[in-house]
């Protein structure tokens, strides 16, 4: 444990510079929807009627002017995004840092095994994805209430739960990445995140090419299909979690072999 | 028992040479050094030996346990100084060095104080901000606070001045009358002279020579220093020739006779017949290798 703790220490400025944004810009979207709600009844429509743009976001399923349809557009993009990008910067460098900065040696001449290593900051990176969803997600419901809304506690669960799942898919893919490069691990991590979400972009517009759904974790935390539906699409969560063990499981395979320079 | 066994060790990085068929073994207690230039090995042989890269062939062992499936026991036993040493961003020198202790699950509190006492080295400041010696004297104290019983130091002395090299070097020889073996890998050859009893010589990644470091320095080699007028070209199995001042120096290899003979023929005023140090015949060792293997037939 003694890893874990000074692995959260060493990610605690990133973590807190990200947490701190999300949540700041979800209570911002969630302070807005009061002065929207009166230009609402023409925001609907334009929203509705902007052809392949309201595909894309999911628009054209949700009721715009409710809260939570409200929420699960603006705010889910923001977490969704910023989830997403904070949990590939982090596992992405995890195990690459060390080699790029030259620590790995330092670290591995203890008697630590690797498996003990890997497994330490595998537990110490789903810790910060969960504290920051914890965070967001508390600030969430703390603006909804301080609005005066009622919270749609069932759909903002299960929203905020899909962001969690999306972006382990999202951490497991890059933690597996991380074991085999030793620099660059950044841009790596935010291509993937970026690359991802327009996929689902994409398989969103164009009915012929929904199977690249299945290339996406975004697919898991589509915010108008899980209000409309009230409920995960499992087909995509199970893709989800099984890539994401896939990439943990790489990870740790090579990272015990990996000859550290 | 052999603090350090290494069998036919052999370490390619893809299709680049890192160290080929090394064998070799160190006894516990033993002050042993490894001798070679950059490139030669020696790191390879030594990240091998903790597990920071995994051999291609051959075994080794430290104190019994396998470097491979015992690595943890190794390291528990091993104090290893790398010869660059990196810390953690942000984090402060009393801080790495509790959390190198902590690692190995120990309480060095009193000795990582007086090491730090002895090493001069400020524990309250930042890792980042510290110069190439100063990172050297926390990797110092990473390395020793535990009290290992094997201790294995990646050129050591590279960014400590005289004074420190001299402290560190007092450290180590109480060390090693405590017990320790002591593993040291440089390319400074005064050190080794001055400390070990044993060392090596790595070239290319072979190991050349393995023997006391009073009979490698040796060898049926002989410095020769004339004073007057002396044509050594005349002499086979002269090397290293260097005009002086009134004279000439130069390691012989050869019949003394042959040497004597020559010498009694030329308007000499002066000779030194005397030991080589190690200097030279590690010079002799890399420079000339055909040399070299005619000495030994």
């Amino acid at each position: 444990m003694t890893f874990v703790k000074h692995e959260l220490n060493q990610g605690m400025k990133t973590f807190w510079i990200w947490t701190s944004s999300i949540a700041f810009m979800v209570a911002i979207c969630v302070f807005m929807f009061p002065e929207m709600t009166g230009e609402m009844d023409s925001m609907t429509q334009m929203f509705s009627s902007m052809g392949s743009l309201t595909t894309a976001f999911g628009m054209d399923q949700i009721n715009f002017g409710s809260l939570i349809g409200f929420y699960a557009i603006e705010a889910g993009s923001i977490i969704g995004l910023g989830g997403a990008f904070y949990t590939a910067l982090i596992s992405v460098g995890v195990l690459a840092k060390e080699e790029k900065d030259r620590t790995s040696e330092f670290l591995l001449s203890h008697p630590v095994t690797r498996v003990q290593v890997i497994s330490e900051k595998l537990v110490a990176t789903v810790a910060q994805v969960l504290a920051m969803n914890v965070v967001v997600f508390l600030i969430s419901i703390g603006s909804i209430a301080v609005i005066g809304e009622t919270i749609p506690w069932k759909e903002i669960s299960l929203l905020h739960l899909a962001f969690v799942l999306m972006q382990i898919e999202i951490a497991g893919i890059c933690f597996g990445i991380s074991a085999f490069i030793k620099r660059g691990s950044l841009g790596i991590g935010l291509g993937i995140a970026i690359l991802m979400y327009f996929l689902n972009l994409v398989a969103n517009i164009a009915e012929g090419s929904k199977f690249l759904k299945f290339f996406s974790a975004f697919s898991m935390s589509e915010g108008a299909d899980i209000v409309s539906s009230g409920k995960l699409e499992m087909k995509y969560v199970f893709v989800g979690m099984t890539v994401a063990i896939i990439g943990i499981i790489t990870g740790y395979i090579k990272y015990s072999r990996k000859d550290i320079s | 028992m052999e603090a350090i066994q290494i069998d036919g060790l052999t370490k390619y990085y893809g299709k680049a040479r890192g160290i080929i068929d090394l064998s070799l073994s160190v006894k516990a207690g033993e002050f042993f050094g490894f001798i070679g230039p950059n490139g030669a090995g020696k790191s390879t042989t030594i990240r091998s030996l903790l597990g920071l890269i995994s051999p291609t062939s051959g075994k080794a062992s430290i104190l019994g346990n396998d470097i491979v499936t015992e690595s943890k026991k190794v390291l528990e036993k091993c104090g290893y100084l790398p010869s660059e040493t990196a810390f953690y961003s942000g984090m402060r020198v009393g801080e790495i060095i509790k959390f190198s202790a902590q690692l190995r699950k120990k309480d060095c509190n009193k000795e990582s104080k007086e090491l730090c006492e002895r090493l001069q080295l400020d524990v309250s400041r930042n890792v980042d901000e510290l110069s190439f010696g100063n990172r050297k004297k926390v990797g110092i104290v990473c390395a020793l606070q535990h009290k290992p019983e094997v201790l294995i130091l990646d050129e050591p002395t590279s960014g400590l001045d005289p004074l420190m090299q001299k402290e560190f070097f007092e450290i180590l020889n109480e060390r090693n009358k405590e017990g320790a073996t002591i593993f040291l890998s440089s390319h400074v050859l005064s050190e080794i002279q001055r400390n070990c009893t044993r060392a090596a010589i790595l070239k290319e990644g072979k190991m050349i020579a393995c023997d006391s470091v009073n009979s490698l320095s040796k060898t049926k080699t002989k410095k020769i220093s004339v004073v007057g007028d002396f044509d050594v070209t005349k002499l086979t199995n002269a090397r290293n020739i260097q005009k002086v001042q009134g004279g000439t120096s130069f390691l012989y290899g050869g019949q003394i006779q042959d040497l004597i003979a020559q010498l009694a023929k030329s308007e000499i005023s002066d000779v030194t017949i005397a030991e080589p140090d190690l200097e030279e015949v590690f010079m002799h060792f890399y420079v000339n290798e055909k040399a070299n293997n005619g000495e030994k037939k």
